[in-house]
């Protein structure tokens, strides 16, 4: 019988912190590319991760898809139901104000709440880990194999989003939108195109977060809210609509949670997240990676 | 748009006058007058929610918190250390507004969606106070055997009478608010929603202002929080949660924003949805809500109090086409 | 009608503004003397309307000084700035549309008439009284720019003309000493350029000062007492309308952008 050293259990702490931040960068990404698009703030962000584990367990435990399949199959659902979200809440806004568009993605996330509580009910639903649950043990401490899909998966989505928008057509098109998406449209790029792409990424991106996370935390109809709001403190901790922002902000955050949850209250676990989150809005708004003066010439 | 003439305050003050006497008399709508102690609670938030939101143009996510702060601490002066609860409804009205200033003044620095997000953060770490900190507030089971509210010992222990009371509240707060609206910090207000920077530039202390809405809309909050707490004589966290919050941005859209009567409208109409007419689609709750909340920002961004003048600018226009 | 020290109501000293990578201005530095009309031109992205939002505490300077009436404005924020007697009208109309113009006027009383939202909301007599006030002093301004007439009109339904007018009188409600008016005839026709040109004429004679910035150079030249040149964030000249409109640098930096 090992005995847990205070080294042992920071390093869990470590370990968990930065598995959950990673669940946070990857929301956290998502809001940066439909914020660099559009500047919405895409309040049924969490949503989208949501449904990714649940509509998982769906395939992959009820209908009994093998993994390979389902998995995709899964993002290709959360997607489709990223493009209605833009289809059906926020294009149809005639004219679009802040508070209003802020309202429409409330709404919108209330709506798949709703509709995933009337389908899944709310209980916690549960998906066997991609590799098996034989823990790994390193530097005393405990790890769960599925922590290094979660984290695995990150760092592939940083690696295909960074080429895609470096060096795609598309992707520069979208960052285009992004900086100016008047003379964005005055050189022929479709800005509501892009809108409904960066939509469509975002839920495909939250959809892998889900999906990952199951295995590790379990999902239910109500965890969208939380994790919205958590992916959101770590984007604008790192810099709102900065991709390196995205990453180490969910990073950071995911391992004060971890570490708070551990070391000073368990109880108040989620409000480590949402007080850091306070304090990046009230002391520094632009985040690691932004800037003060060129946020003030911002359209919202 | 903004001559609030008296005549409407005075049918409204006649009608909420004699609905107990008529909800007494049929029963099927028997329980309405309960329902409708609750409508006034609400409306005492959504009247300062809607000032806020409606007319200094801000956004609060999280306006449950300042709900649950003054029912709790209504709840734990009374049951804890036997105050008056008039006393403690004031000191409730005290902390909250102390709270809503140091929380708003940070806040209202920042603008649209940052905004929403800072209250929304504010109201959920305080939901997670509430469930937190059992040895005040009891934890999720919550606080019972509040005290119930009397009047130089005259008891309020009927509906009907709390009812009168919290209408009274609602009328001296509507006539107030009224009053501010068809002032010149009325006009402040509408101006600093239309251009912030003009506004400045026009001398008006922008900051001060949104801060000084956004206490006022808290301690209605609290107000209403701590009549709630002596309604019911029980208070528990889940009545506080991000949830309610949603709720009340959805009785301010449905009314309408931009005028005074959306916010009672707004009240009374999703009240009764979810104590009566949902009741039974429980299911079905959160979907409607959500739906609810898309179609009027999308079809009604000035609510049903404006749908007559949406219907006057589309017939209107249907005339100059023929 | 000047002061009897004709001292200078505005003084800009070493101004930089950098925003990130981006040098909108480096030290345009000029004086305003009280009481005169002062134009500030140049091509488009001189950084004219940077200057205004600096000189009325919308940006804080990256260096450098701004002086108003002998003090640094370098603390105050816009309002406070505003009643302190800088007064300023938008490039792009700020009206308050959806009030009528008589409110959007009295809204500029705001500062001079000051009123507590405590007295408001429960309708003391001090608050009625300030009110009535206000709506006299919104009145007389509304006659001395020609639109009492259209009082109830919504803001947002005046012609684009009247529109500038109605900001102008609301700028005035504020009683400014220093009155910034930010390409007055953008958009006008002859005959509404006129109205505005007299207008800003009678506005000096009551004893404001104006500093406009325009592209309208017979405007310029017409009611200017001096004008100062801003290309690329520099000033290239300060002078007379005279002494401008033969300066070859001027000249040079105008052809290829319209005059």
């Amino acid at each position: 019988m090992e005995t847990i050293t205070l080294t042992g259990q920071i390093f869990q702490y470590l370990v968990t912190g930065i598995t959950v931040g990673s669940v946070y960068a990857m929301v956290a990404v998502g809001f940066n590319i439909i914020y660099n698009v559009t500047e919405i703030i895409n309040f049924a962000q969490g949503e989208f991760v949501m449904l990714g584990g649940l509509i998982m367990v769906f395939l992959h435990v009820a209908v009994g898809l093998p993994l390979i399949l389902a998995f995709p199959a899964t993002v290709a659902l959360v997607t489709l139901v990223g493009v209605l979200l833009d289809r059906l809440a926020i294009n149809p806004i005639r004219r679009p104000t802040v508070l209003s568009l802020i309202i429409a993605t409330i709404a919108a996330s209330i709506l798949i709440k709703g509709t995933a509580m009337f389908i899944w009910g709310k209980d916690p639903f549960d998906l066997p880990a991609f590799s098996g649950r034989d823990p790994i043990t390193v530097l005393g401490a405990v790890i769960q194999p599925q922590y290094f899909w979660v984290i695995g998966f990150l760092v592939l989505i940083v690696i295909v989003l960074t080429f895609f928008f470096e060096r795609t057509i598309i992707g520069k098109a979208m960052s285009a939108c992004a900086d100016n998406p008047d003379a964005a449209s005055l050189v022929g790029i479709d800005v509501k195109r892009m809108v409904l792409l960066s939509f469509a990424l975002s839920a495909a991106i939250g959809a892998v977060a889900g999906i990952t996370m199951t295995p590790i935390a379990l999902m239910e109809y109500d965890r969208g809210a939380m994790l919205a709001i958590k992916g959101f403190g770590a984007a604008v901790l790192g810099g709102l609509g900065s991709f390196p922002g995205a990453v180490i902000g969910g990073l950071i955050l995911g391992v004060i949670e971890s570490l708070g949850a551990g070391l000073i209250s368990s109880g108040y676990k989620d409000a480590f997240a949402l007080i850091v989150l306070l304090f990046v809005l009230f002391f520094k708004p632009s985040g690691i990676f932004g800037n003060i003066e060129i946020s003030k010439i911002k359209r919202f | 748009m903004l001559r609030i003439g008296k005549l409407p305050i005075a049918l409204f003050a006649g009608f909420i006058i004699i609905f107990p006497w008529v909800a007494g008399k049929v029963p099927a709508i028997g329980n309405y007058t309960d329902i409708m102690v609750f409508v006034g609670i609400y409306c005492l938030i959504t009247i300062g929610l809607g000032l806020l939101m409606g007319y200094a143009g801000q956004i609060s996510v999280g306006h449950a918190a300042f709900y649950g702060i003054g029912a709790y601490v209504s709840a734990i002066l009374t049951t804890r250390y036997g105050l008056n609860p008039w006393f403690c409804m004031f000191i409730a009205v005290l902390v909250t507004g102390t709270i809503a200033f140091l929380v708003g003044a940070p806040s209202l620095k920042l603008k649209g969606h940052y905004l929403a997000m800072a209250t929304l953060a504010f109201g959920i770490i305080v939901f997670i106070i509430f469930n937190e900190e059992i040895q005040w507030t009891g934890g999720p089971d919550g606080m019972a055997d509040i005290p119930g509210l009397s009047i130089f010992g005259f008891e309020l222990d009927s509906i009907e009478k709390y009812f009168y009371l919290v209408w009274g509240f609602v009328f001296v707060i509507l006539i107030f608010t009224i009053n501010v609206i068809q002032s010149d910090a009325g006009r402040a207000l509408r101006a600093i929603h239309t251009s912030e920077a003009a506004a400045n530039s026009m001398g008006v202390n922008v900051s001060k202002f949104k801060v000084l809405v956004f206490v006022y809309s808290a301690i209605l909050a609290s107000l209403a929080g701590s009549l709630y707490a002596h309604y019911l004589n029980f208070i528990n966290p889940s009545t506080f949660d991000l949830f309610f919050s949603i709720k009340l941005l959805i009785m301010i859209a449905l009314g309408g924003m931009y005028n005074i009567w959306g916010a009672i409208i707004g009240a009374g109409i999703i009240t009764f949805l979810s104590y009566e007419w949902l009741h039974y689609f429980e299911e079905f709750e959160v979907i409607v809500y959500g739906a609810i909340l898309l179609v009027v920002t999308i079809f009604l961004p000035n609510g049903l109090v404006g749908l007559p003048g949406m219907l006057k600018e589309l017939f209107v226009r249907q005339k100059s086409n023929e | 009608m000047n002061d009897t020290t004709a001292e200078n109501i505005l003084e800009v000293q070493g101004v930089v503004m950098a925003f990130g990578g981006l040098m909108a201005l480096f030290k345009p530095d000029f004086k305003v003397k009280r009481g005169i009309i002062k134009a500030i031109i140049g091509p488009n992205g001189a950084g004219k309307t940077t200057l205004f939002n600096i000189i009325t505490g919308f940006f804080t300077p990256t260096e450098g000084t701004v002086r108003f009436k002998g003090r640094s404005i370098k603390k105050f924020k816009t309002h406070e700035i505003a009643a302190r007697g800088i007064s300023r009208t938008f490039q792009t109309v700020e009206l308050f549309g959806n009030m009528t113009v008589l409110e959007n006027v009295m809204l500029g009383c705001h500062t001079r008439v000051p009123t507590s939202f405590m007295a408001s909301g429960f309708r003391l007599p001090g608050a009625k009284r300030k009110e009535e006030e206000m709506r006299d002093r919104a009145l007389n301004i509304l006659k001395f720019i020609g639109l009492a007439d259209k009082f109830e009109e919504p803001a947002d339904n005046l012609p684009l003309g009247q529109q500038k007018m109605l900001e102008i009188g609301r700028a005035l409600a504020t009683e400014p000493e220093l009155i910034c008016l930010d390409e007055p005839a953008a958009g006008l026709n002859e005959t509404e350029t006129y109205v505005a040109s007299s207008l800003i004429k009678a506005i000096n004679a009551k004893g404001i000062t104006v500093l406009l910035v325009e592209h309208d150079m017979k405007v310029i030249m017409n009611i200017s007492d001096e004008i100062v040149v801003l290309n690329y964030g520099q000033k290239i000249a300060e002078g007379t309308p005279e002494a401008i409109r033969d300066n070859s640098t001027v000249i040079e930096a105008y052809l290829g952008s319209e005059a």
